[in-house]
């Protein structure tokens, strides 16, 4: 529905769109024992760790080839060895995620190359799972780079072939998740997912190495996920249910290598995918849909009828990464909001079903701007929108990554009736708050003067996107609470 | 490239610089960083040094000439805070793409610049070149030479690619900047004899702001900070200030004394953390001004105030003492904060167990030792497990960090402070330094610890994770470069 607008700008102004590696770098964060490690200078693994610090408000495992100017004009494959025997040494990880950069792939490093001649030259690390993704900075994103990691792992550790039929007592089924599903979003699927009595695995499992526990020990690598003998089973399960669009070459990849069936949900947020989910699950596991979660789906539709009142008309501005525009953004718009600012970091299929006339390719300076003229009045994206918001006056909600200036980024769940539920009170709670602190009527508020500008809560709303109570408004933003 | 690498040797070569002199000739030309090990290197590359150095000048734009890495990963995440303009928050790139990489992203560059001057109209626009760029011979001195002359507009180029070196190089090729480009190109509308640069402070949460109005009180006009809350026009003036106060000892030597040997301003190195250095700063910037001519009752009125604001300030630590007597606490950061606080813990009557002084130079250890008397107590280098275990064995109660390593304080269960670029409080000055007292005994006295470290009714005795992870880490061997019997000393 949507069309893409790409701009012709020589300048990004508010980046809303953060770079490859630290994607792909952050799915190897999801495995069990890892240490990522970013072939590039110094700096572009310490931006990276330094903002997935501020974000999860834990210690991140993040290494360096540490290349200097005269190492990127040598090559790199002396400081690529040198980095992996460092790390094998010292962080004694069980696998090591290699992330190209912007510096070593402008030198053109061959990279594959260099990794058969260390592990020729290094007997040592036969069998030790080196994966090597190539995710160039002035290409694509951060979503990007998370699902080629992702694709990248089926295919190195995942063994082709139909695997033994081996079926346990628990069926095992496995979960593709794409990056903008949190550790608390993992931690939610994996409950709905055993309550219907599947064994789950997640690749990957942020849920199991950055939700915050505490570790039994330090070690500087990943202090959990999953394992590297999990993902070599994972042509045991059932089906695979993959979250977002990002994560279809990975599903493609598992189910040519093993055969293993995949359904793609596009997002998870809302009644009707999660209504999908539950009879996919249903069917599958041979089972009835939990008690619990006929109730948490009657919450949820409660919940949507309560918050429709403080939803409904809503004129929003979004700036997040394909997959989790669409998510949320398809979730709002079925609450009645219209997507009038929608901005994005790159093409995705995910956003030809999203229900907004336009969505741009761009940063935040954009959104703000188009915020402004489109008169919208709830702002969501991740925290670098909190200078827009200021700007704009306009109620701002924080999501996607990285959310620096709050705490509980990684259990802000949004998938599931649960997750929706909690998701819509929150927003609608924003809403509230917003119009008693700044929308309280006065004596003036429906005074017209004769110079005034129509305004844009003076139209009607678009009938396709409005929800009840939202025919005609006037002069100052007032609504019946 | 040439013009990069002699600037750099230039740096190596700084006379002002502690370390260089006591280095060989040879030692020299590798340079003062360390080299980098693959696989075992942290921290930030030169290009987050000389962003770091330059982006709190306020009303200036500041355009990061590569691929969305170096900017989307890390923009507005500084402390800094501002008493104008909120343009130096604003994230600016070229965000080069894959085309840019194979035809040179100098006309993107151009256009940005443009862009930037058109919609935003910045005092000037400061260009850092990133190592693609670098890497493709996109050539930023002629951009913004370029840019200049079409938009009458100043547009400097910062010169300093990650992969050229660490952060510090970074802050010292920033400060080379500011010399060849900004520095003496205006004249400000008037001068006094109480006009002072400081240099090397960046006015995180607003520390700077501890300090003005003293200086305001005295007549003292800041005429150019470089670079927290400062503006453009004040630093291409600031060749007109009659003295300098260096604030960071290891950013930006280079400024202050290529700023003495051209303009012949005198500086001193000082800091504004601790009350006794706060004092001795006030009445350093007095001698040095009335040794240019201000006033000689510049230094009465510098002594009043001293002498109120300390009686006031350690009047209020002294509410403190009873509560934080005896109390060790463990200090990891660099550079001056290494000796500059620990004055102020000694003077809640704290106990230091350790500094850190990996980032330190020889004056800075020489002022640790005067303070804590030996140099048991400097550590070199410190991995997060033997943080840990120093912390977990009680050996210290507090432990005051940046906040890459809090998370060992934390999942230890046991009291931690930033006190880096994160932290939300200000510190400087001698308000400041009542709030950190303040602040640690807020964190000391927390009930939260008792409960935290109580262990879940399905553990047994022995069995809680931080027992486990006790006996884990005392399995493995010590690492170097620890002075493990200053700190059994402190301990015992």
């Amino acid at each position: 529905m949507a069309t893409l607008v790409q701009r012709d700008k020589a300048c990004a102004v508010n980046p809303l769109k953060m770079s490859q590696p630290i994607g792909a770098a952050l799915a190897f964060m999801g495995l069990r024992g890892a240490m990522p490690l970013l072939h590039g200078a110094q700096g572009c693994t310490s931006f990276g760790l330094v903002l997935f610090v501020r974000h999860f408000k834990e210690a991140i495992p993040l290494q360096t080839t540490a290349m200097s100017e005269v190492a990127t004009v040598l090559g790199g494959p002396s400081n690529l060895e040198q980095a992996i025997l460092t790390i094998r040494n010292r962080a004694k990880p069980e696998i090591i995620g290699i992330c190209s950069t912007g510096v070593t792939e402008t030198s053109g490093e061959d990279v594959e190359g260099s990794l058969r001649a260390i592990r020729q030259a290094h007997p040592e690390l036969v069998g030790f799972p080196l994966v090597f993704v190539a995710t160039p900075d002035f290409k694509d994103s951060l979503q990007t780079g998370w699902g080629k990691a992702v694709h990248r792992m089926v295919e190195a550790l995942v063994p082709q072939g139909p695997a033994p039929v081996a079926m346990s007592a628990e069926p095992r089924i496995n979960v593709l998740p794409g990056c903008h599903l949190t550790p608390g979003d993992i931690e939610e699927l994996r409950t709905i997912l055993e309550d219907f009595g599947f064994q789950p695995l997640f690749l990957p499992d942020l849920g199991g190495s950055l939700d915050g526990h505490i570790p039994d020990d330090f070690t500087p690598t990943t202090i959990g996920g999953i394992g590297v003998e999990d993902i070599a089973r994972m042509g045991n399960a059932v089906l695979t249910l993959a979250v977002g669009e990002q994560m279809r070459p990975a599903a493609q990849a598992l189910e040519s290598r093993t055969g293993v069936p995949f359904d793609l949900f596009p997002g998870m947020c809302g009644l009707e995918p999660n209504d999908r989910l539950m009879t996919v699950l249903s069917r599958v596991s041979g089972r009835p849909v939990p008690l619990k979660y006929r109730r948490q789906r009657g919450q949820l539709v409660d919940a949507m009828l309560d918050a429709h009142f403080h939803i409904g008309g809503r004129r929003l501005a979004i700036g997040a990464e394909p997959d989790l525009l669409y998510d949320v953004g398809t979730m709002l718009q079925g609450m009645g909001v219209s997507i009038e600012a929608a901005v994005t970091t790159g093409p995705s299929p995910a956003l030809d079903a999203l229900p907004a006339s336009e969505v741009v390719v761009g940063d935040l300076w954009d959104l703000e701007q188009m915020a402004a003229e489109r008169g919208c009045d709830l702002l969501i994206t991740h925290s670098h929108g909190r200078q827009a918001a200021s700007r704009l006056g306009i109620p701002f909600f924080r999501l996607g990554l990285p959310m620096f200036d709050r705490l509980g980024a990684g259990h802000l769940v949004t998938v599931g009736y649960r997750g929706t539920r909690d998701l819509i009170f929150a927003i609608a709670n924003l809403l509230i708050a917003d119009h008693e602190e700044n929308h309280q009527p006065t004596p003036d508020s429906w005074r017209r003067r004769d110079d005034e500008e129509p305004r844009h809560e003076d139209r009607f709303c678009d009938p396709g996107s409005a929800a009840g109570g939202c025919a005609f408004r006037m002069g100052e933003e007032h609504r019946h609470l | 490239m040439t013009g990069l690498s002699q600037t750099i040797q230039t740096v190596f070569n700084e006379p002002g610089c502690a370390k260089n002199q006591g280095k060989s000739d040879s030692e020299r030309r590798k340079g003062c960083t360390k080299q980098l090990q693959p696989g075992g290197a942290a921290g930030g590359c030169a290009f987050d040094g000389a962003k770091i150095a330059l982006q709190p000048l306020t009303d200036v734009a500041h355009l990061v000439h590569g691929p969305i890495a170096c900017e989307g990963n890390s923009w507005d995440n500084r402390g800094s805070r501002s008493s104008g303009r909120d343009l130096w928050r604003t994230g600016f790139t070229t965000d080069m793409t894959e085309t840019d990489v194979v035809f040179g992203g100098e006309k993107r560059l151009f256009r940005a610049i443009r862009d930037i001057i058109d919609a935003h109209d910045p005092a000037a626009v400061f260009v850092y070149q990133t190592c693609v760029p670098a890497m493709i011979g996109d050539d930023i001195g002629a951009v913004c030479k370029a840019a200049r002359a079409k938009f009458g507009r100043p547009v400097i180029p910062v010169n300093a690619p990650g992969f050229v070196g660490s952060k510090n190089l970074g802050n010292k090729l920033a400060g080379e900047a500011l010399l060849d480009h900004v520095i003496g190109t205006e004249e400000p509308d008037h001068t006094t004899p109480y006009d002072i640069n400081i240099i090397g402070e960046y006015n995180l949460s607003g520390e700077l702001w501890q300090i003005k109005p003293l200086l305001d009180e005295l007549g003292i006009r800041i005429l150019a900070s470089i670079s927290g809350d400062g503006r453009y026009h004040d630093v291409a003036c600031s060749h007109r200030a009659k003295a300098a106060m260096m604030v960071c000892s290891k950013a930006m030597i280079n400024v202050a004394r290529k700023m003495e040997e051209r303009y012949a301003i005198p500086f001193f190195e000082g800091s504004f953390y601790g009350i006794g250095d706060s004092s001795d700063s006030l009445r350093e910037i007095a001698r040095l001004l009335i040794a240019r001519g201000a006033p000689a009752g510049l230094m009465e009125r510098t002594e009043a105030v001293i002498a109120r604001e300390e009686t006031r300030a350690r009047a209020d630590i002294a509410r403190y003492r009873s509560r934080l007597q005896g109390k060790r606490a463990l200090l990891i950061t660099g550079g001056v904060k290494s000796w500059s606080v620990v004055a102020a813990l000694q003077e809640a009557g704290m106990d230091l167990v350790g500094t850190s002084v990996k980032k330190s130079t020889d004056g800075d250890k020489a002022r640790i030792k005067d303070l804590l008397g030996g140099d048991a107590h400097m550590i070199d280098d410190m991995t997060p497990r033997e943080m840990y275990r120093m912390l977990k064995e009680a050996r210290a109660d507090i432990m005051l960090s940046g906040g890459r390593s809090q998370f060992v304080a934390l999942k230890a269960a046991m009291p931690w402070l930033d006190i880096n670029q994160e932290r939300h409080h200000a510190y400087m000055g001698y308000r400041g330094m009542v709030t950190l007292v303040h602040e640690i005994d807020r964190t000391l006295r927390n009930p939260v610890w008792e409960q935290v470290r109580r262990p879940a009714p399905w553990s047994g005795p022995g069995e809680s994770w931080q027992d486990r992870a006790l006996s884990v880490s005392g399995a493995s061997p010590p690492g170097p470069g620890i002075p493990r019997p200053g700190l059994v000393q402190a301990a015992e």
